[in-house]
């Protein structure tokens, strides 16, 4: 089996009279306006593959094609032009006995409004796939009552769906789909109809399910914060076109264009972008073989009042201050050992920004960025953080470090000087009284 | 002006007279069918005692509404009894049935026909508000001519004028019925038979029965007109009164009309939300089943089940 599951090839879809020539005339290079007479194009030469195990989230305003390109991939609407091959079988121009055959075994379907059945209980709404299929009764409903446990519904099954609450209905929707045992699932803006805290369990619940049983989803959404919390790759749609396939984080950090770019401004960056996106090179970094000195001489170098030290393969072994050092050369002493202080604060590469904010103000140095193995591969300093929150690409790469205090002695011999006095002890104050 | 005259009326009686010249076997036909099915049923409502036909009404009523409807139609088929029209009161409700039988089996699935093809939709329209809008007598004169006086033509004109709002809130329903849910069907591989038995037509129902509803209620309403054609019945009396200018037996049989009419809407409009009346007699034998079943369950295994079970079928 391929790794590609789905694979759409420059698709259009146009309603109308003429849809045919309004293809045509798209194909040349005339714009959607332009070829209104002919026929409203809902989708322009969109071309893209799922592979399998992913979610891949289409994202669009309303009207923006994205409705109708997910049922031009289980056939519910016709291609106008281009190809939709599942598991390679193209699923264009086949009769519909065919077309039906694939839907009820290969690519499964979840409404934005649910569309269950409500003269059907629940657990014959999750069998009515299996129904189609011609599986005996009493295995069906075995069969649903069985995956209605696995979306959270056990002993909802007598119920009607009307008894239901919104999230509970989505989730029978879910259970229908899954019960169809399809390789692919479709979901047609499956949490838009639902409140916001229900529609954030419903998007954890989806990804907890989906570690389990490795589906291909394709995923409709207008929200770009459930894109980039559920995608794993994720293709902007507008006026029909789709004008950039990426992960979350390419999208947020190098958007193709301005609308995308603009699109990106609300997303709640600090849930989609992770340490390993914001992260700089450590510097300095001690190997712990090396001595107090070249330790101090590295913090001095960089202005650094602290740092890290690492063992053979960049593990993380602690940090090191520069008080600490100093006292270690004047003691002569030729290790580090004796000073190196446990790392209390570290975050891994994949955690996302969110969760870096209390480590960031807690430790007292740069957060350090460890990998699966605990190595370090990079540090990230507060101002860095405040600065991937901002909008726009280039934020995270020029750091305007924060204005140094004057040394302190350079201070007091000012101030012992006759110009101005302690205000303590000023004569000013007497003279005044 | 003068000599401007298209002769449409003519048209058309050359086509009736040619029907009957040459189609008249398949007339004699339906004019046997439905004088056996009228005359079948209006024995057999006449056959036993009154009081058991008003029995029976009583108990559809009761079964599918509640116990107040039922004694409203003991009392107002007994008042029927008490004028003296229990027999043209019978016959009129053994036409109407018929009728509205006949009626509905050729509505229901030429709208279910219209609402799967835009072209079926597009010719019927028109025929539709012909229909309804062609003054009901009119139907008479060529039913006339094909069947002569008597109780079929009177049928024919009530089905044709009683058809059209069959057909429409049939098309309305399932044209209705929610287009996502339709498409969940289409997903998962549903044939189109499939969808039409599985989704459209009970989704669809309650427009439909409403439609039927509908449809008997015109069926009523025609059969005054019936009665002038020649079909015994109230409709037959009102006629009479009419022609003598006997107010007394016109409001009577105009009463009678009025009791069955109210019967027979009550009883289909409450088929249109079977299930959702409480105090029916079918709701309160599932209620009683459901507890039983319930304290058979929680004998076996104590659970608070009861309640819930309850509440969902009422819902059901």
């Amino acid at each position: 089996m391929s790794e590609i599951a789905l694979e759409a090839r420059n698709l259009y879809k146009v309603f109308g009279k003429n849809p045919n020539t309004a293809v045509r005339r798209l194909k040349a290079g005339e714009s959607r306006a332009a070829v209104a007479d002919a026929g409203t194009a809902a989708v322009i030469d969109a071309s893209f593959t799922v592979n399998r195990g992913e979610i891949f989230v289409i994202m669009g305003l309303s009207g923006s094609g994205k409705s109708t390109i997910i049922r031009m991939l289980n056939g519910l609407h016709d291609v106008t032009d281009g190809t939709v091959t599942v598991n390679g079988d193209p699923i264009t121009g086949i009769p519909s006995s065919k077309l039906r055959d694939i839907r009820r075994d290969r690519i499964s379907m979840v409404f934005q409004h649910f569309a269950l059945l409500p003269h059907r209980s629940v657990a014959a709404n999750v069998a009515y796939p299996l129904e189609l299929k011609g599986v005996p009764k009493a295995e069906r409903l075995a069969k649903a009552e069985e995956i209605l446990s696995l979306v959270g519904l056990e002993g909802q099954g007598e119920k009607l769906p009307s008894e239901l609450s919104g999230g509970m209905q989505q989730r029978v929707g879910i259970a229908r789909a899954l019960a169809a045992d399809s390789d692919i699932l479709l979901m047609d803006e499956a949490f838009s109809a639902l409140d916001p805290l229900i529609r954030r369990e419903m998007q954890e619940q989806l990804l907890e399910l989906q570690q389990k049983l490795q589906k291909t989803i394709v995923f409709i959404t207008h929200d770009l914060n459930e894109a980039m919390f559920l995608g794993d790759r994720i293709a902007v749609m507008r006026d029909g076109r789709i004008v950039q396939i990426g992960t979350p984080e390419d999208i947020l950090m190098d958007p193709a264009n301005d609308y995308v770019e603009q699109f990106v401004q609300d997303v709640d960056r600090a849930r989609v972008l992770t340490a390993a996106n914001v992260m700089e090179r450590p510097r300095p970094v001690v190997p712990h073989t090396a001595g107090p000195r070249t330790a101090l001489r590295q913090m001095r170098d960089a202005y650094m009042s602290a740092t890290y030290v690492v063992g053979r393969d960049r593990q993380l072994v602690g940090v090191v201050t520069d008080r600490d050092a100093v006292k270690l050369v004047r003691n002569g002493a030729t290790t580090l050992d004796s000073i190196i202080k446990p790392v209390l604060q570290s975050v891994r590469e994949d955690d996302v920004l969110m969760n870096l904010f209390v480590p960031a103000v807690e430790s007292p140095v740069p957060l350090a960025v460890t990998d699966a193995d605990g190595r370090l591969v990079g540090v990230i300093p507060r101002v860095t953080l405040l600065a991937a929150l901002g909008p726009g690409p280039g934020s995270t790469e020029e750091i305007t470090l924060p204005l140094m205090p004057m040394p302190q002695a350079e201070i007091d011999a000012v101030l012992d000087d006759g110009w101005t006095a302690d205000p303590a002890d000023a004569p000013t104050t007497e003279e005044v009284r | 002006m003068d000599g401007f005259r298209i002769p449409i009326g003519s048209w058309i009686e050359s086509g009736v007279d040619w029907i009957k010249q040459n189609l008249d076997g398949l007339l004699d036909v339906i004019s046997f069918v439905v004088t056996f099915l009228v005359d079948g049923l209006t024995s057999l409502l006449l056959l036993p005692y009154f009081f058991v036909v008003i029995a029976i009404a009583a108990l559809i009523a009761w079964l599918v509404r509640s116990w107040q409807l039922a004694i409203g139609t003991i009392i107002s088929f007994t008042l029927i009894v008490a004028m003296g029209l229990w027999v043209p009161a019978m016959q009129t409700l053994a036409l109407v049935l018929v009728a509205a039988v006949i009626a509905v089996l050729i509505a229901v699935p030429l709208g279910i026909w219209s609402a799967r093809n835009a072209t079926v939709r597009a010719v019927l329209k028109p025929v539709l508000d012909f229909m309804q809008t062609m003054p009901a007598f009119v139907y008479l004169i060529p039913a006339i001519v094909f069947f002569s006086i008597g109780v079929v033509p009177g049928l024919v004109a009530t089905v044709i004028f009683a058809l059209p709002p069959g057909v429409r809130l049939t098309e309305l329903g399932i044209r209705g019925v929610d287009s996502e849910t339709v498409e969940a069907g289409q997903a998962f591989g549903a044939k189109p038979g499939q969808i039409l038995r599985g989704i459209q037509l009970p989704l669809a129902m309650p427009t439909i029965l409403a439609g039927i509803n509908q449809v008997i209620m015109l069926a009523l309403s025609m059969a005054v007109i019936a009665g002038m054609a020649g079909a015994d019945g109230l409709g037959k009396m009102v006629v009479e009164a009419i022609s003598t200018v006997n107010i007394a037996k016109g409001v009577e049989a105009g009463l009678g009309v009025v009791l069955i009419a109210v019967f027979l809407d009550r009883v289909t409009a409450a088929l249109g939300t079977l299930g959702q009346n409480p105090a029916s007699l079918l709701a309160v034998i599932r209620r009683r089943g459901a507890q039983r079943q319930a304290s058979a369950a929680s004998a076996s295994a104590p659970s608070t089940q009861a309640p819930v079970e309850e509440k969902e079928l009422q819902n059901a």
